[in-house]
């Protein structure tokens, strides 16, 4: 069995861990750092060096890794980040997600929130991206989300390595009465010119009394041992014997088991419901109201989960009427009235596109995107335990900081009396950032007179209130000259996603500024058109939306590739060339190498048989750019999707094999919404329940997937996400090419049918 | 009732109606089978029955009589199964959630065919993976297979 730190058995049972509030806006000076977290967390023996690194006598070196492992194998990247300055070897450390700080904060996601192309280096873009940054270290956001965890520490973990090291040189030197620049380092050892050595774990006692120095210079990436080379994932073991601890597994003394009945219809309240019967349940303890601002409804509290499904089933609120359309066609209507209106907002764009297309001959589509749950393998849960003014929170969380916050406000404590304890997340896409699940916890808690409290959400219950990728409807007309796009009119309808999460998460402030991510993957992409216009039409209703990987770039992804195959047909032009011939820019170089690499990969232009078809895409998200080449055969009557071809530029590769595992995860994620799933709504609430009505693909369904990794791009990007935007329209690109249907609503499941096996 | 898990024989008092998934979970503090649907669609909470994958959602404990393995079972003592040390090898899981239920009906299918094709893969290995991890999963069983032949 693996290892298990004294850190995670100290840190597992809760016992003194720092608890550190999410929102720790004080009058910190933004360069200021925030204090290390660790010192109150260390048993005797066990010493911390930076917020990362705790090494102990017994030479046992575990690396701080406060990101949520979800499966994207962040620890592992994380881990080597230290672990290469630090000069120890991967085997020799364990990775533990830590406690919640403020120490732990991600700036580099929020930098990318700023409204700028990633390759747009102009002044403006630069300093509101560093404006940005130094907001996400005010906000304190220890939030895994935007694919940006590798590129936030790339920086701050090497240089914590770095420091580490150079005070136990500093320990050693002072010990053998030589100068530290005599002395070297390997495997955890320093070594001394005579011959001698002494293990970190040795020195470190004494060299926890010296001041950290500034950072020393960083290795350069020539000389790198375990960064750029694939890495064995550090919690493999666990996870293939079970004994990974998911939040749904935790187990704590006196634990009460509870689930929630919410309302369905989103800001509806109940009407009535049968308490008699629920509490006729055997093993039925508790029926409990709830009322946040995520959500009403009732907690169910029982001996164990399966009681407690039983007496929410018993339960059987009635609700009342939803304030919005109550069908999928009456909200398809509203989204299609705001089309018919002006703007909300426009991002990007060139030239005069209103003239270029004054009295020209027009190409004109209209695209359909569905709502889509995010369906994580482990169902939302929470454990908590409100006791003597002081709440703990076991939860598999995106970000522990905004769970403090929320849960704090409604219990009226101070967030630093919120402990929140991060286990393995049983999947994420962005569903576990969400603050929904541990108010319920919260609210649930604060009735059990003083007991922990597990609440697990059925999986209905689960798909039924997601906070959903937006629904989308989308407008585009373009004219060409000479064959090649001339101008754009871009037009989405969608509801803002930053207003859907403030209202639920933080009711009393506002979320300022347009959404960028209803436009995301169309303005932003690396293509010259003469003359653009990307408009958002921003329609908000009480149903909540939220990041479903790759956010916004799902939807433009598919829409904007789409229409650009649709140019290339009617332009009589082969797509990847026509694509190559609009990247006229240097800066989009990347994208160019990337297209042409996956057309080699996938021998594009080669005569293929009447029925058969290849299509092509390239999405640049999260600073990652993408093409994807998907082939079908279509001659059986049915849709068989035969291959996939990738290739993804990065800027650089930290570990090859998990970068490459993650394009493939996103192309499937993506896959499985292209070809079958749909949220849709009737009476108010979401149709679907479960697998059987919103299923992903299965082991048959998925074709072989071929990944390659280029290296052009000038900064770094991320490996979770970006996998996903292309392969929709990549799809239904081929699904044209081999059958001339052109295919504009998702999923392409209801006009083809697919043979998945 | 009377439950025998990974060579353990276990008294329980739980309705009858009442699924082994939460009886393994919540009574007996045996936490490999995972909650996926709570209706047998995503084969989270499989566990092999005198070796048959079942996918125990549904299954209600009282009609259960044969002996339990759930991936805590699966060791040999300290010596893990071929096919754990396959998914280690070729770095399977990925969130794993769904990996003891993968591995579970991955064992019983090279129990049943040792040396499967693609297409018995497709047809037996039918669990549901939000991370995608099935191309590796795929190769981790040709690999056991592999070491069969």
């Amino acid at each position: 069995m693996g290892k298990i730190a004294k850190y995670t058995r100290r840190g597992f049972l809760g016992l003194g861990i720092a608890a550190a509030g999410g929102l720790a806006v004080g009058y910190y000076y933004y360069k200021k750092p925030y204090p290390n977290p660790l010192p109150d967390t260390l048993a005797e023996g066990d010493y911390s060096f930076t917020p990362y690194v705790i090494i102990g006598s017994d030479n046992a070196i575990t690396i701080i890794t406060p990101r949520a492992e979800m499966g994207q194998g962040i620890h592992t990247t994380l881990a080597a980040l230290v672990a290469e300055e630090l000069d120890v070897d991967m085997d020799q450390i364990t990775a533990e997600h830590g406690p919640a700080a403020a120490a732990y904060y991600n700036s580099a996601m929020l930098e990318e929130g700023a409204p700028f192309p990633f390759f747009e280096d102009g002044f403006m873009a630069e300093t509101t991206r560093g404006a940005m940054g130094v907001l996400g270290k005010f906000l304190a956001l220890q939030v895994t989300g935007g694919s940006s965890a590798s590129i936030d520490a790339f920086d701050k973990m090497r240089e914590a390595g770095a420091t580490a090291r150079a005070v136990l040189l500093e320990a050693a030197a002072q010990h053998w009465g030589v100068a530290a620049d005599s002395l070297t380092t390997t495997r955890a050892e320093v070594i001394n010119p005579n011959g001698e050595r002494l293990t970190y774990g040795a020195l470190a006692q004494s060299a926890a009394k010296l001041t950290l120095p500034k950072p020393p210079a960083l290795k350069d990436p020539s000389n790198w041992r375990i960064l750029g080379k694939s890495q064995p994932r550090v919690e493999l073991l666990e996870k293939v014997t079970g004994a990974s601890i998911y939040g749904i597994d935790v187990q704590l003394p006196d634990m009460l088991y509870a689930t929630v009945a919410m309302s369905p219809r989103f800001g509806a309240k109940a009407k009535s419901a049968d308490e008699v019967a629920a509490m006729a349940v055997p093993g039925v303890l508790n029926v409990v109201e709830i009322v946040t601002s995520a959500g009403f409804g009732f907690g169910i509290i029982a001996s164990n989960t399966w009681a407690a499904f039983e007496g929410a089933r018993a339960l059987a609120p009635v609700w009342e009427a939803a304030d919005y359309p109550a069908d999928t066609a009456g909200l398809k209507a509203l989204w299609n009235e705001a089309l018919d209106k002006d703007a909300s907002f426009t991002l990007g764009g060139v030239g005069d596109p209103e003239a270029a297309l004054q009295g020209a001959e027009v190409i004109e589509a209209s695209y359909s995107l569905p709502y889509l749950a995010h369906t994580t393998m482990e169902p939302m849960n929470a454990t908590a335990h409100f006791k003597d003014g002081k709440l703990t929170l076991w939860l598999g969380t995106q970000a522990p900081g905004i769970a403090a916050m929320v849960t704090a406000e409604l219990l009226g404590i101070e967030a630093g009396d919120v402990e929140v304890i991060t286990t393995h997340l049983g999947g994420g896409f962005g569903r576990r950032a969400e603050a929904d699940v541990p108010l319920y916890a919260a609210a649930i808690a604060a009735q059990t007179g003083g007991k922990p409290v597990k609440v697990t959400w059925s999986r209905e219950e689960d798909m039924q209130h997601d906070t959903y990728r937006p629904m989308a409807e989308a407008r585009l007309t373009a004219t060409l000259k000479d064959g090649l796009p001339e101008a754009l009119d871009y037009r989405v309808a969608a509801p803002s996603i930053n207003k859907s999460l403030f209202a639920r998460t933080f009711p009393n402030m506002s979320s300022a500024g347009p959404d960028r991510s209803i436009l995301d993957g169309s303005f932003d992409q690396p293509f010259s058109w003469p003359h653009s216009r990307f408009a958002a039409h921003q329609v908000d209703t009480n149903i909540p939306v939220g990041f479903w990987r790759s956010v916004g770039h799902s939807i433009n992804g598919f829409v904007h590739e789409s229409f650009l195959d649709e140019l290339a047909v009617a332009g009589g032009q082969d797509p990847l060339k026509m694509r190559l011939a609009m990247m006229h820019d240097e800066r989009h170089e990347p994208a160019r190498e990337a297209l042409k690499a996956v057309a080699e990969m996938a021998g594009w232009g080669q005569p293929l048989p009447e029925g058969v078809g290849q299509g092509i895409a390239h999405t640049l998200s999260f600073g990652t750019w993408v093409a994807e080449v998907v082939q079908v055969d279509m001659r059986g009557g049915t849709v068989k999707i035969e291959k996939i071809w990738a290739v993804a530029d990065p800027g650089m590769v930290l570990d090859p094999g998990n970068f490459e595992a993650q394009i493939t995860s996103g192309i499937i994620y993506g896959l499985s919404a292209a070809v079958g799933q749909e949220i849709s709504f009737d009476d108010g609430r979401v149709v679907q329940e479960n697998f059987y009505d919103y299923d992903a693909l299965r082991m048959a369904g998925v074709p072989p997937i071929e990944v390659a990794l280029l290296e052009n791009s000038p900064r770094m990007g991320g490996a979770g996400e970006p996998g996903t935007p292309p392969i929709a329209a990549a799809l239904g690109n081929a699904i044209f090419s081999a059958s001339g249907q052109r295919l504009r609503a998702l999923p392409f499941g209801n006009d083809v049918e697919f043979d998945l096996g | 009732m009377e439950l025998q898990v990974n060579g353990q024989t276990h008294q329980v008092e739980a309705p009858d109606d009442m699924p082994l998934l939460w009886v393994l979970r919540d009574l007996l503090d045996i936490k490999g089978p995972k909650f996926g649907c709570g209706v047998g669609a995503c084969g989270a909470c499989t566990v092999l029955v005198d070796g048959i994958p079942t996918r125990t959602c549904t299954t209600a404990a009282a009609d259960v009589s044969g002996e339990i393995t759930t991936i805590e079972g699966l060791p040999d003592g300290e010596r893990l199964h071929k096919v754990q040390e396959a998914w280690i090898k070729h770095e399977v899981p990925q969130c794993g959630y769904c990996q003891s239920g993968q591995i579970l009906a991955a064992v019983a299918l090279l129990e049943e065919t040792p040396q499967p094709t693609d297409a018995d893969i497709d047809a037996v290995m039918t669990n549901l993976c939000r991370c995608g991890t099935y191309p590796r999963l795929r190769a981790a069983i040709h690999e056991v297979a592999g070491m069969e032949g």
